[in-house]
């Protein structure tokens, strides 16, 4: 307990820094695992999707700004931002690409996002340049709480505190509500579970499809919007994001919606205490993290073991 | 194709590459680097025959590379380096394979993806050892006591990487026509008929996985040779996506297909650099998607299917 009082600011410091980077992490990884479950594919372009909502999100904020907007709409345009590269990435990506791959061999899928995912990064070169870009409005203008942390307070920024747990929260929410008690839910878990069946029974399987990609899309590019304010958005940073979300996946088990919250908390608190307790294992924890789950629960922690067909 | 034409071809490959090297001074580098990464394509050849896409391979390539960079240090020879670094790569693979073949598609993709993760983190944080990103120079080699520089020295690695991927070739086609082949055809389309006919599914995916990894071992010590620097990049999840990316490209269907991918993708990617410095990888995501989408075989399918058709 010694060692806690004399770090306890580290400790406190760790732990709210890990809980708003688990809920950018749990953003993406909830996407791509809404995507999976539907899609059956694992889209290795998700990662491009967020971090081209951040750049978006940075590009409208930073123009807005120029514009003499007030501080305040800073909140709103990462929204509209990640909406917009939703709607508009989502629906292309999935008619244009993934629908056609529909019947192919589950290689071959992967590696098409492979290709996306090559596309779109040089894409974001060509569009954002390799300069950082910052934008930190929203995280200036909501500024920084004194969080109590036994006797000590640490000062802590509102938006990280307040923001990113509570859109990832809401979210978490808006989806169970949605998948267990709406109608187009429903139909999203009865082709997550069986396709042929769901569409026997006269669902638009098809359109079911285009409507989970799009909205997987927009949790990437909202997660990626999210975190604008708090990180310099670099090329690459696409890349990077698209392993983590995997390690959250493979460690909720695939499919699982609370299961990723779960998995995104555990690894977010890992690796933020890494941060400040070995840095130099920052980037391995979240694997180890996943390894040591799938060692003794090959599913992930909240997966369904498939039975092997005869 | 019979197994003599087959030959026959592999060999007419073998004197246009030296005849390529020859007029084509230049060439000689692009063409060892595309033999050396044609070795651990077979290597991911294998794996897809039993249906399994490693996006993890880059670590036996880095692991192996970073072997010939620091034996060097201690044992300048190249010939007695090679086997060296090939044979740690294939005993950290049967480390590893022990763990991962317990894992199918997906699940282990991903596996080979974190632990590529964790070693490439591992190779960039530990500066000191490593130099991190920057790398490390490789010392002065020699070959029979001879110093392995200037152009007899590009000309050696080279005959090495030609016989290297004869060798290999040959064995690979050799295994994938025996039982092993079979049973590894099988973990795709049933693999519990294997377990009912007493054939150890796991055991002849790890036969198949340690194979894998020595072969991306020789790849990898052959780049340290040819590069004569090393960097945390060789195990990078894009290098991996890369190694099946030239898989796909250049066709599943024959050993001499990952060494037509290989050369293809050398060469679109020397000249995509050229021509748009900063769109070379949209120029290869085009490449690929246009592969998976028209040529589903890859550069041998259509040559394959032309031949039959003539």
């Amino acid at each position: 307990m010694a060692w806690l009082s004399e770090n306890g600011i580290l400790v406190g410091l760790a732990l709210l820094d890990g809980l708003s980077y688990a809920a950018a992490v749990f953003m993406v990884a909830v996407g791509l695992n809404l995507v999976f479950g539907v899609l059956r594919v694992l889209n290795v372009a998700h990662g491009s999707l967020y971090a081209i909502g951040g750049y978006a999100a940075a590009s409208i904020g930073l123009f807005a700004a120029s514009l003499g907007a007030p501080p305040w709409l800073g909140l709103p345009i990462l929204l509209a931002a990640a909406v917009l590269v939703g709607v508009v990435l989502g629906p292309l990506i999935e008619r244009l690409l993934l629908r056609r791959m529909q019947d192919r061999e589950p290689v071959l899928q992967l590696l098409v996002t492979f290709a996306l995912f090559m596309i779109l990064e040089d894409l974001q070169k060509l569009v954002w340049g390799v300069q950082p870009v910052v934008f930190d409005a929203p995280l200036k203008w909501l500024g920084t709480v004194d969080v109590p942390f036994g006797q000590d307070a640490i000062p802590f920024t509102a938006y990280q505190l307040y923001v990113l747990p509570g859109v990832a929260l809401a979210t978490l929410a808006i989806l169970a509500y949605v998948l267990r008690y709406t109608l187009t839910g429903r139909m999203v878990v009865a082709v997550t579970v069986d396709r042929e069946a769901a569409r026997a029974m006269g669902i638009d399987a098809a359109k079911v499809t285009m409507l989970t990609f799009t909205v997987g899309a927009g949790l990437a590019a909202l997660g990626g919007a999210l975190a604008a304010p708090t990180v310099s958005l670099v090329p690459g940073v696409g890349a990077s994001t698209i392993v983590l979300s995997f390690a959250v996946v493979a460690t909720a088990g695939l499919g699982q919606i609370e299961g990723a919250a779960v998995a995104a908390l555990l690894i977010g608190l890992g690796r933020s205490f890494a941060v400040y307790v070995a840095p130099e294992f920052e980037v391995v924890v979240p694997y180890a993290i996943m390894v040591a789950v799938l060692l003794f629960r090959p599913q992930g922690l909240f997966g369904v073991a498939e039975t092997r067909r005869i | 194709m019979t197994r003599r034409s087959e030959t026959l071809l592999a060999f007419a490959g073998a004197v246009l590459i030296v005849v390529l090297a020859y007029a084509v001074p230049w060439l000689r580098f692009v063409l060892t680097i595309a033999l050396a990464k044609g070795l651990a394509v077979l290597g991911i050849l294998l794996l897809l025959r039993a249906g399994q896409v490693s996006f993890g391979h880059a670590l036996y390539l880095a692991l192996a590379a970073y072997t010939v960079a620091f034996g060097a240090l201690a044992i300048p020879e190249a010939l007695l380096l090679l086997p060296l670094a090939a044979i740690l790569a294939g005993l950290v693979g049967l480390l590893i394979g022990l763990f991962v073949v317990r894992y199918r598609e997906i699940f282990f993709g991903m596996l080979n993806l974190a632990l590529s993760m964790v070693f490439y983190s591992v190779l960039e944080k530990f500066y000191a050892l490593t130099h991190g990103a920057d790398g490390i120079r490789l010392p002065p080699v020699t070959v029979l006591g001879r110093p392995l520089a200037g152009e007899s020295g590009e000309w050696t690695v080279l005959g090495i990487a030609l016989v290297l991927a004869l060798a290999c070739g040959a064995l690979v086609r050799v295994a994938l026509a025996s039982p092993l082949g079979e049973a590894l055809a099988g973990i795709k389309t049933r693999e519990t008929r294997l377990d009912f006919m007493g054939v150890s599914p796991k055991r002849v995916l790890l036969a198949a996985y340690v194979a894998s990894a020595v072969m991306a071992g020789f790849a990898g010590a052959i780049i340290a040779l040819t590069t004569r620097h090393v960097t945390p990049a060789l195990s990078y999840w894009t290098t991996s996506g890369e190694l099946v990316f030239i898989a796909i490209l250049g066709g599943a269907g024959s050993v001499i297909g990952p060494f037509l991918g290989a050369a293809a993708y050398e060469l679109t990617r020397v000249y995509a650099a050229a021509t748009f410095a900063n769109a070379w990888q949209m120029v290869l995501g085009l490449v690929l998607l246009g592969v998976i989408v028209f040529a589903p075989g890859g550069i041998w399918g259509m040559i394959a299917s032309r031949r039959r058709a003539a």
